[in-house]
């Protein structure tokens, strides 16, 4: 450690102010704090901090999408191997997978952390955790047979547009890794639904059925997978999305460590299954009549609302703005789901809608608590500013 | 009569180093120093030059928005050196200690409440009473709703008021005597809930028992649950051990400059309480040999979460009644980010085991990150028991928006009250200094 530490202070040198290299000094500087915490000391303030940081609560985010990126792995080579009917191992299945998943997971973080360095040495500003995370997602939730150009244009546009021009890290409005899906959903419709591009190759395979259940749904048609495998997750579908079981276990991560919202996680399931449970009672189509708890585990709700819906920054920011936030996440995932047929996949829109109006819930929140003090002072007829 | 409340959320700091309940009278300290930057917005205004002979009592210097409040010497002696800094700002008076004269009052046994005020500002102990909104010295144009003294101790090392003002119970009570005149009502006490009080059997006071973890010993807090300020009202707080200075003051006419300092801290080699003066030199109270590792250590005056920073060779701050000396944490520590790595780091969040390790922790002064934008939302609200939103509020002052900080509640809070915040934000915010901007803010666009 010394010897890294001694070779770093050295390597420090022309990157310090004055140095030859000062512009350069963030980009330095992500990888000096990825080595070593700092050793800062408090200047004004509290005197003690908290072990906590951002890279420590991006990391743990990291850490709980783990599981599910695994099985995500895992599933891209079974549902790959089953639709050519040849037989298979476990590892067989998850070296494709590997294979098909690792260049989008290297493309996502090059591209977009190279956006990101740029604008941090642009700005002179340290550069934020915020990507490590956003980049892993982004792979997570596109298709397996995505081009990697289409990807690399998606994490370029998601951080140029959704985040960066906000403002950077903590300013941005929508959760930069939907923006990067929601665009390539509506700049290339072809590749991001249909039954071609959720199973590895398919399309250039034969009689391959890898509709999603939500796309065979939308269809009118009737789907043959149980409950079981749906919890499971070894049906077609973006790379990460499908393993309700291993998305809960990163759930059980965030709620445990404190990182996400529980309340954003618990109100969604209740106004999804709320709303499924109105439809099952109105029943008009496959979809209205399709079991409300299944709606939970299929599709992307369960990795949307443990992964997505709870980034903080686009999320609402009081406690009890999370509440209707996450209620309406909910009920709008299943309402975009029955009632819109293009769009089966309603979760994702679900939440970018709600982005958008979580300041709107927040001003309410807050406006309620001033109305209370101002109660307060017009009964002793105080004026204000 | 006694009334309780409790105020949940928050939680406490346990760190090494809590002053025993010991008391020793410090040495004598030869030299003596007021830090005008202790007076939170007061500017000085010399009232003596370098050289000038002065008693306990006579005035250093005064406000210079409010010639009215002056602030006195803690002893007699030499004005040793007016120390000043850029643009000629008094950054501190010297004095060199000198006999003990002394500046007396007649006290007339029929105190009316203008002479209580006329002498409370003469003779400089008008500076001890703070008033909120703001925490600034109580403005002499303007007359309480209530009086606030807090024995409620949660601040990490706070000192134990039960055991420090036990044996001048008597001038305390005079002095909630005297105060309570001048709101023409009692003085509001509050105590530790479920706990042996003294105060309990005093008079003209008004006992409010408080059950909760740190912040709840705020006054802030505790002002918010039983009396909130308006906007146009006025609250005074006054420290326990001011408060016995003041009655002192009524009962023999002198000044009273008394101050026990709990010395604390994990590098303290024997903490404990420790009786002296106002003003008085550090290294008269604690020699450094009473310092483990005496070079890597960062002195406080007062507690770690709100103190201020001051060298070994520094002096007693104004107000405070703690002397924290912790170690400084200017070391790297390798991939130190990773949750669940460096348990021995404390940290109230769960990407840590820190909470399985022992309950009392050593803290030192790294800031165990870097400063980053606010991302993570939630996490002030859990210690911040009031009904304010501390992000919406700290976000208004960082805009500037008078009408949004006001309307957030900008008059019921002060800097201390952010402390814990401080300490536990994830992005390193500071907020203590956010909100003191925001309230200097206040007092020049509003008053």
């Amino acid at each position: 450690m010394n010897f890294i530490r001694k070779n770093l202070d050295r390597i420090k040198k022309p990157f310090e102010k004055g140095g030859k290299l000062e512009k350069f000094y963030p980009a330095f500087n992500a990888f000096e704090t990825f080595l070593f915490v700092p050793n800062h000391t408090t200047k004004s303030g509290s005197h003690i901090r908290d072990a906590v940081d951002l890279k420590r609560t991006m990391v743990t985010v990291i850490i709980a999408l783990i599981p599910a990126l695994l099985y995500g792995i895992y599933n891209t080579g079974y549902q790959y191997f089953i639709q050519i009917g040849l037989d298979f191992t476990f590892l067989d299945a998850f070296l494709h997978g590997l294979y098909k998943i690792l260049p989008m997971i290297v493309v996502s973080y090059v591209v977009g952390l190279s956006v990101e360095f740029g604008f941090a040495v642009y700005r002179g500003h340290s550069v934020n955790e915020g990507y490590l995370v956003t980049g892993l997602l982004i792979p997570m939730i596109m298709p397996v047979d995505m081009p990697l150009w289409m990807l690399a244009i998606s994490v370029i546009f998601a951080v140029l547009i959704g985040k960066e021009a906000f403002g950077g890290t903590g300013m941005n409005i929508l959760n930069p890794a939907l923006t990067a899906r929601a665009f390539a959903f509506f700049a290339y419709p072809t590749y991001m639904s249909g039954d071609k591009v959720w199973v590895s190759e398919a399309s250039n395979i034969d009689a391959v059925s890898g509709e999603t259940i939500l796309g065979s749904l939308a269809a009118g048609q009737n789907i043959d997978y149980s409950s079981m495998q749906m919890f499971w997750g070894s049906i077609p579908g973006s790379v990460a999305e499908t393993s309700t079981l291993f998305v809960l276990i990163g759930a059980a991560i965030l709620l445990y460590t404190g990182v996400a919202s529980w309340r954003i996680m618990l109100s969604s399931i209740i106004g999804a299954s709320l709303v499924g449970y109105l439809f099952n009672l109105w029943g008009a189509n496959e979809l209205m009549s399709f079991d409300w708890y299944n709606h939970l585990i299929i599709g992307g709700f369960a990795f949307g609302i443990v992964f997505m819906a709870t980034d903080p920054v686009s999320a609402a920011q009081t406690q009890r703005g999370k509440w209707i936030y996450g209620f309406l996440i909910g009920g709008l995932c299943i309402l975009i789901r029955v009632f819109n047929p293009a769009y089966p996949e309603g979760v994702m829109l679900a939440i970018l809608l709600m982005n958008v109006f979580a300041p709107t819930i927040d001003h309410y929140v807050i406006q309620s608590n001033i109305n209370k003090r101002k109660k307060r002072w017009e009964k002793l007829k105080v004026k204000t500013i | 009569m006694s009334k309780d409340i409790s105020i949940k959320s928050g939680a406490n700091l346990a760190l090494t180093g809590v002053a025993s309940k010991e008391i020793e009278i410090a040495k004598h300290s030869s030299t003596f120093a007021i830090y005008p930057d202790d007076l939170f917005s007061l500017i000085p205004r010399m009232m003596v030059k370098e050289g000038d002979k002065i008693k306990v009592g006579t005035p250093i210097f005064h406000d210079k928005n409010d010639e009215k409040i002056i602030v006195v010497s803690p002893v007699s002696g030499i004005v040793k050196s007016i120390e000043r800094g850029e643009k000629r700002k008094i950054l501190k008076v010297v004095i060199d200690k000198d006999g003990n004269e002394k500046i007396g009052y007649e006290i007339n046994e029929k105190l009316t409440k203008e002479k209580i005020i006329s002498l409370l500002l003469e003779s400089g102990l008008w500076s001890y009473i703070r008033q909120r909104p703001y925490n600034i010295i109580a403005r002499t144009d303007k007359m309480p709703k209530a009086i606030f003294v807090s024995t409620h101790s949660t601040a990490p090392y706070d000192v134990d008021y039960d055991f420090i003002i036990k044996e001048r119970l008597d001038d305390f009570q005079n002095g909630v005597n005297v105060m309570s005149k001048i709101i023409s009502k009692p003085i509001t006490l509050t105590t530790t809930a479920n706990k042996e009080s003294i105060f309990l059997n005093l008079n003209n006071l008004e006992i409010i028992n408080i059950k909760g973890k740190h912040p709840s010993g705020n006054v802030s807090f505790q002002i918010n649950r039983i009396n909130p300020i308006n906007r146009g009202e006025y609250v005074w707080v006054i420290n326990p051990e001011d408060m016995a200075n003041i009655g002192s003051f009524f009962r023999t006419g002198n000044f009273n400059p008394t101050r026990t300092i709990a010395v604390s801290g994990s590098s303290v080699k024997n903490p404990k309480y420790y009786k002296t003066l106002i003003g008085s030199k550090i290294s008269s109270i604690i020699p450094d040999s009473a310092i483990n590792n005496f070079k890597g250590n960062r002195y406080i005056n007062g507690d770690p979460l709100t103190g201020c920073k001051v060298n070994s060779d520094g002096y007693i701050g104004y107000y405070n009644n703690i002397l924290s000396v912790i170690e400084e944490g200017d070391k790297y520590r390798m991939f130190g980010w990773l949750p669940f790595k460096d348990n021995h780091v404390p940290s109230f969040s769960r990407t840590s085991f820190s909470w399985l390790l022992s309950k009392n922790k050593k803290f030192n002064t790294n800031l165990n990150g870097e400063e980053r934008a606010l991302v993570v939302t939630g996490e002030m609200e859990k210690f911040f028991p009031m009904d304010i939103y501390p992000m919406q509020l700290l976000k208004a002052c960082m805009m500037q928006d008078i009408e949004k900080m006001e309307l957030l509640g900008i008059y019921e809070v002060i800097p201390e009250d952010f402390g814990l915040i401080d300490y536990s934000n994830t992005s390193k915010i500071e907020a203590q200094e956010i909100i003191k901007d925001g309230i200097q803010l206040m007092l020049k666009e509003v008053g």
